[in-house]
């Protein structure tokens, strides 16, 4: 019962969770193992997607307040940024040095 | 501009949470086409920059858009607070991404997967107070969000210890029991949390203890794996975090989040799989951390003699040879030779030698580690052979140089059925005419197995550091 309920309630999520797991496996299959590095560091700053959460949760914050959750989310924010554009840049930087390479 | 313009299930939406929604449909379209890209050589750069436009879209829409569940917008003091923290986030993240040395990579790669972890950790942590007694949906995902968030964040940091050479490699027999209790207590505790009828205020205490033994549950993990194991691990890690962000996706029923996060983990587990048969090892033996106890027995048996070679006659002979294949493993990356290296090959190619790096996948300690390397020194990409191409050839090569590599060569492999590597795909170094292997000293290879390799009549060793030898021998030949 409570599966289906939970279902039910999810099944629009549920319906991206399963088919982006095909597109995830789909994407990526043959990938040459040159790439491999970079594929996971560009795969890492997408995951930092979690930064949505983090600007939704300080977003709308009370800040009339000081709270240690304030604190915690400012944070997640950074650390959401962190991962999302360090794991570009360095990703394009690895990704120009090989380009460099090829002439 | 932001009216109402109609309603669902009996909520009314405006222009805005329209506009809000369709640009996370465009991001998350970015996202796979980015990743498609990011997959091909020649498109790869600008896949990158794809995924980056799609997040940073994501970003900016949310920021003006999105609105709470009373419809009411961003204030305007939260839009600067968030503003100066992605400012801060954006300042170091650039800035360490640009300055870092190439080298170091892996250990970058595995710091910023940390705080990916950390961020979906702290906002599953924040927003399970929120959530309401008995929705056992919201409280799963959120809990789901929070360890495997937390255990991406500390195992990270771990795996980044290790790629720094600060944390050693800790294998206990017990430890794989000690692991196992510690999942129990983590999946058992979770559990209680999620059918527990109180109200989630109440149940902070078991949250935050929940968090620590999540973050202890990572630093378990992480830290018996060593050696040909990283790569997995750093995959499955970075799967985790993507995961994680997925969770937290359904906190806010957020579909650019759940596709973002899903999509990463999906491509982070073909990634550890990929690795997991370069071994030939199956996922579990190497989370439970098997490597290094079964070969004690091979390891007594007569070991033969050693013989080491002259700089003077490594010299003419990589002079004299027609076809040599250099095999770099991770005592490569350790002593910093790839540019001695790549000296090595260019100074031999001007005597008409052909001279091609043979790159084993799971060599190094990340996917795809050498190949960084090795571009980073300029080696020409046409240079690197993967192993499954140069082995046919191995026979006709003159010269095997194996340069701080010990497992991916090790022929034990294919003869020696009581070996823990028995059966893992190798480079097929011992079927070259002349084999020379630059090594620190006589220590087994990380797995911990006698290689027979060494003793083959064929071999010559060359000890001492990589990087000084290399450039000897790079001296020596330019003095003939």
């Amino acid at each position: 019962m409570e599966v289906l309920k939970f279902f039910f309630e999810y099944k629009e999520a549920i319906f991206i969770i399963a088919l982006s797991i095909f597109v995830g496996i789909e994407v990526i299959s043959n990938v040459p193992a040159v790439l491999h590095t970079p594929l996971m560091s560009g795969a890492n700053a997408i995951s930092g997607v979690i930064i949505i959460g983090g600007i939704i949760l300080v977003g709308h914050a009370d800040l009339t307040t000081f709270s240690l959750s304030l604190v915690l989310g400012i944070f997640a924010l950074i650390f959401g940024t962190l991962n999302v554009v360090g794991g570009f840049a360095v990703t394009d930087r690895m990704l120009e040095m090989f380009k460099k390479k090829k002439k | 501009m932001d009216k109402v313009i109609g309603i669902l299930n009996g909520m009314e939406f405006t222009i805005g949470d329209s506009l809000l929604e369709l640009s996370y449909l465009i991001a998350a379209l970015l996202f796979v086409y980015g990743l498609k890209l990011l997959s091909h050589p020649a498109t790869a750069r600008t896949g990158n920059l794809w995924a980056a436009g799609g997040m940073g879209l994501a970003m900016i829409t949310t920021l003006l858009l999105h609105k709470d569940a009373n419809g009411a917008g961003i204030p305007l003091t939260n839009v600067w607070i968030v503003m100066a923290a992605i400012g801060v986030g954006s300042a170091i993240g650039w800035m360490v991404a640009r300055k870092i040395k190439m080298t170091a990579m892996p250990q970058l790669v595995s710091i910023y997967n940390a705080t990916g972890g950390a961020a979906s950790m702290l906002v599953a942590l924040l927003e399970y107070p929120n959530a309401i007694a008995g929705d056992v949906g919201s409280i799963l995902v959120t809990i789901l969000g929070l360890v495997i968030g937390a255990v991406a964040f500390s195992g990270s940091m771990i795996a980044f210890g290790k790629l720094d050479g600060r944390v050693g490699d800790i294998m206990k027999p017990f430890m794989t029991y000690l692991n196992l209790v510690i999942l129990i207590v983590t999946i058992a505790l979770s559990v209680y949390i999620i059918i527990s009828p109180n109200q989630p205020t109440e149940m902070v205490w078991a949250i935050y203890a929940l968090l620590a033994i999540s973050l202890v549950y990572g630093v378990m993990f992480v830290m018996p794996i060593g050696g040909a194991d990283m790569p997995v691990v750093i995959s499955l890690l970075n799967s985790l975090t993507g995961i994680a962000a997925a969770m937290a996706g359904f906190i806010y029923s957020n579909q650019a989040m759940i596709l973002g996060g899903i999509l990463v983990g999906a491509a982070g587990m073909i990634l550890t799989m990929l690795m997991c048969k370069a071994m030939n090892r199956s996922l579990i033996s190497v989370i439970l951390g098997s490597f290094g106890g079964g070969g004690a027995a091979a390891a007594g048996g007569d070991q033969g003699t050693v013989k080491e070679i002259q700089l003077s006659d490594a010299a003419v002979l990589l002079s004299y040879s027609q076809k040599i294949v250099i095999i770099p493993g991770y005592g490569l990356a350790v002593a910093q030779a790839q540019h001695i290296a790549h000296e090595l090959d260019m100074l031999l190619e001007g005597k008409g030698v052909d001279v091609k790096y043979a790159i084993h996948p799971v060599a190094g300690r990340m996917p795809g580690h050498m190949n960084v390397l090795l571009a980073e020194a300029d080696v020409p990409y046409e240079n690197l052979v993967e192993m499954d191409d140069i082995n046919p050839d191995m026979p006709n090569v003159d010269v095997a140089i194996v340069i701080g590599a010990n497992d991916v060569v090790n022929p034990a492999a294919y003869d020696d059925p009581s070996s823990p590597i028995y059966g893992m795909p190798i480079i097929d170094a011992h079927l070259a005419k002349n084999i020379i292997i630059m090594k620190r000293g006589m220590g087994k290879g990380y797995a911990g197995i006698e290689n027979f390799l060494f003793f083959n009549d064929k071999t010559r060793m060359l000890f001492g550091d990589a990087k000084s030898s290399i450039s000897k021998l790079v001296n020596e030949i330019k003095s003939m």
